[in-house]
């Protein structure tokens, strides 16, 4: 475990910038917006560099790594500010890690200032593994058409490429698509239980991708396992900024309403959970900054990154529970932010892998 | 504090590491306490006196303690590389825990000159065994209600009341002890001294208390008329509570400052691993089994949650909000950890779990069930899990008092 100097100063900003910027009443106001952002804020982000951190120098980043972005992304999700930053660093990390030469020149550089490259990745069948897909590509002259359904891509509306896997031939691949060369009708908004957030299903109905969007085959399926963990890691960290801010607006609610006679904060049948809430958060929070110190190492990554996603679903699924009841019939309205939260973990537990599967995964990892 | 010479801390390190591999001692033939709350008889004592003196003597307890009471001058890392020597090689646990951990500590912090130079030393030799009288009968959790009386009579202080649950009390040649001076206080806290008090004095008596686990190891301690000179007070009259609770903080490991070793056998879910592996269910391995599985991997990740919240507590910016929270959780986290994993190392040993210490088909001679038992010491002990939450709400969270 440690904090690089970099990770200290992002946190910092990161802290400031989002608190400043994503105020409850715009979080509000977000979840009615079609596209779900501000562009003029995902402006200022690119701006500032967050979205160069992940991309090396050679490509116009800042030659910093995943590390770097977990507590950007922490500080995103305590403030629940809405932007395509998850769905763009995950894209810009699949060319990076399995993009040709030509491809990493022509995206990163692009991406590294606010163009988004987001993922197509899941499919009708619902299930978490990576590496096999029911979506089809074939070979058609020097380029492929793709046909199959994709689920939950993400700011798909807001993207300039999409990432789309596949099965060619008899094993994964993944092929980079200009957004405009998908007709908007193929494109339909999901309705998803985290309203912070944006996907689409997308019908790949024999869609043409020219052979320069091919990445890389030999590195399908070490990118996909890539992208798999780097979605977790990020999943996790936003869920454990959550869980700290639902935990403390839950604490501004048991120290101001009262019932006979006293804030309901003195009754130790709301105190005590609210401080199990809090260690469990504590202890994620250590696992998501573990993760992100670990994440290039081979095996290490890997059983970091499960850890702290199942531990962060875990500490904002209990801490939005309970923030839930402990708002009583307040809680149980659409404009208690508990809400927001308890569906924020709902949201990360359906994606890339519930809390129970990663458990799963480290069982065969280490037993 | 001066730059550690990584050079000279490895050659340490590597010297406490042939010096633990040549000198842990084997099975003794007769049952060791877990830890430093269940040494129950004579010959349990006398072990692991011997041990604690021959590893402070070697130079591998109390490391860091200034060398003019006794300690090595070094810096904590050495202690902390000797404290991993000892886990590596299974050591046995160091007896004289409250001495080393939470007396020891608060005299270096706040002691009087002659009382340091008066007690460290034989803390660390084990020369002197200390116990600690917070506790009472009537008045547990909450301590500032304490009621022992201790009434000034010329040189003298005067003792009157009962301690109870005093671990090592019957062991103990100092008791730090906590009474009540003045009835009159404008609050109950400020009626509260502080003693360094000896308990080999006429009117102590100490009366063993028999453990859930059937082991002994603390007493109930009975003052009638004992007199200790005045000058065992600690601080002034009126700074008893002051005291106590830097005491605590010692002993939940809030502040640092201790003299190293462990005082507990330390129990890590490897271990419980490694039962799992052994033990059959169904006729297959226990650690096949899916929901065996699933609990194992729970308590690896909150295991390795806990050692890194410890980790983490020393990255300022990583625990600048709620400079406090870390460290104020820690003995929650561990204590109840331990308890739940214990308990579910006795269900992996399926019908042998109903053997229990003694029985020649105990699974490790009842090192489960036992743990599982003893594990409640440290819930209860120390101040219990639910005061520890209400310190936390109240402290860490700017949760409103109940
Ligand atoms: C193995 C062991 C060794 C010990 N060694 C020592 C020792 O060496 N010296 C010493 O002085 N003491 C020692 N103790 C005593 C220990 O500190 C006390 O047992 C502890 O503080 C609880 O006090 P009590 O036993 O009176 O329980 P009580 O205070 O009566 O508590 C009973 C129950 O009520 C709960 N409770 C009490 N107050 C509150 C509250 N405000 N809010 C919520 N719940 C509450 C408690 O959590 C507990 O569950 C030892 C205890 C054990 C188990």
């Amino acid at each position: 475990m440690g904090l690089s100097e970099e990770q200290a100063d992002l946190l910092d900003a990161a802290e400031r910038f989002c608190r400043e910027k994503s105020p409850a009443q715009k979080v509000r106001k977000l979840l009615e917006d079609e596209q779900g952002f501000d562009p003029g804020l995902w402006d200022e982000i690119a701006s500032l560099g967050w979205l160069a951190i992940a991309i090396p120098e050679e490509y116009g980043g800042l030659g910093l790594s995943l590390a770097e972005i977990a507590p950007v992304m922490e500080q995103m999700g305590r403030f629940l500010l809405a932007s395509p930053f998850a769905a763009a660093t995950l894209g810009s990390q699949a060319i990076l890690k399995g993009g040709t030469q030509e491809q990493k020149k022509a995206i990163l550089s692009k991406t590294a200032q606010g163009a988004v490259a987001t993922l197509a990745l899941a499919e009708p069948h619902g299930g978490w593994t990576v590496d096999a897909f029911e979506t089809r590509a074939t070979r058609d002259g020097d380029g492929f058409v793709l046909s199959g359904v994709k689920r939950f891509v993400a700011d798909a509306m807001s993207a300039q490429w999409i990432v789309v896997a596949a099965q060619l031939d008899d094993g994964p691949a993944l092929f980079v698509l200009e957004a405009s060369a998908i007709e908007p009708a193929a494109f339909r908004r999901e309705i998803i239980i985290d309203e912070t957030k944006r996907t689409y299903e997308l019908s790949l109905d024999r869609v043409r991708v020219p052979g320069n969007g091919l990445l890389d085959p030999a590195k399908a399926r070490e990118t996909l396992a890539h992208i798999h963990l780097a979605a977790n890691l990020l999943a996790a960290a936003e869920m454990a900024g959550g869980a700290r801010a639902v935990i403390d607006y839950t604490i501004d609610y048991l120290n101001t309403r009262k019932q006979f006679g006293k804030p309901i904060g003195a009754y130790q049948a709301l105190k005590h959970p609210t401080v199990d809430a809090y260690v469990q958060y504590e202890q994620a929070r250590s696992h998501v900054y573990a993760a992100a110190h670990s994440f290039n190492q081979q095996g290490a990554g890997e059983v970091a990154v499960r850890m702290a996603k199942a531990a962060a679903e875990t500490a904002l699924s209990y801490a939005a529970d309970r923030a839930i009841q402990f708002h009583g019939g307040f809680g149980f309205t659409y404009e208690c932010d508990a809400g927001l939260y308890r569906r924020r973990a709902l949201w990360h537990a359906s994606q890339y892998g519930d809390a129970a599967w990663q458990r799963k995964k480290l069982a065969e990892l280490l037993l | 504090m001066g730059k550690v010479d990584q050079q000279e801390l490895a050659e340490f390190a590597q010297e406490a590491d042939v010096w633990f591999q040549e000198n842990t001692p084997g099975d003794p033939g007769f049952m060791l306490p877990l830890s430093f709350l269940e040494v129950g008889s004579d010959q349990q004592f006398d072990f692991l006196r011997r041990w604690q003196r021959k590893v402070y003597e070697a130079g591998y307890l109390g490391a860091a303690w200034p060398a003019e009471y006794g300690g090595g001058g070094l810096e904590p890392e050495f202690q902390k590389a000797a404290t991993e020597a000892m886990r590596r090689h299974r050591a046995p646990i160091m007896l004289n825990a409250i001495g080393l951990n939470w007396a020891g500590p608060l005299l270096l912090d706040m002691g009087a000159e002659e009382d340091k130079t008066k007690y460290l030393k034989n803390i660390l030799s084990a020369e002197d065994i200390w116990c600690q009288g917070f506790s009472e009968p009537d008045n547990g959790s909450d301590l500032g209600n304490a009621q022992l009386k201790a009434v000034r009579d010329g040189d003298d202080y005067v003792l009157n009341g009962s301690k109870i649950w005093t671990t090592l009390g019957n062991y103990a040649k100092y008791m730090i002890l906590l009474a009540r001076t003045n009835l009159d206080a404008p609050n109950k806290y400020a009626g509260l001294s502080f003693f360094l008090a000896p308990m080999c004095v006429d009117g102590v008596e100490t009366r063993p208390i028999r453990k859930i686990s059937g082991e002994y190891g603390f007493t109930q301690t009975f003052f009638t008329d004992a007199r200790i000179p005045a000058d065992c007070l600690m601080g002034e009259e009126g700074q008893g509570w002051l005291i106590a609770m830097r005491t605590l903080e010692y002993e939940r490991a809030v502040r640092g400052g201790q003299a190293g070793g462990y005082i507990m056998t330390p129990i890590d879910v490897a271990s419980v691993i490694d039962l799992a592996k052994e033990m059959k269910r169904d006729g297959a391995p226990a650690i096949e089994d899916p929901v065996v599985r699933d609990r194992l991997v729970e308590f690896l990740i909150e295991g390795q949650a806990l050692r890194l919240c410890d980790a983490r507590g020393r990255i300022a910016p990583l625990v600048q909000d709620r400079p406090m929270a870390l460290a104020l959780s820690m003995k929650l986290m561990w204590s109840e950890f331990a308890r739940r994993l214990t308990a579910f190392a006795v269900t992996l040993t399926g019908a042998h779990g109903g053997y229990y210490v003694g029985d020649p088909n105990a699974p490790a001679r009842g090192l489960w069930t036992r743990s599982y038992l003893n594990s409640f010491a440290a819930t209860i002990g120390g101040g219990t899990s639910e005061i520890q939450r209400n310190i936390i709400a109240e402290h860490v969270l700017g949760l409103p008092k109940g």
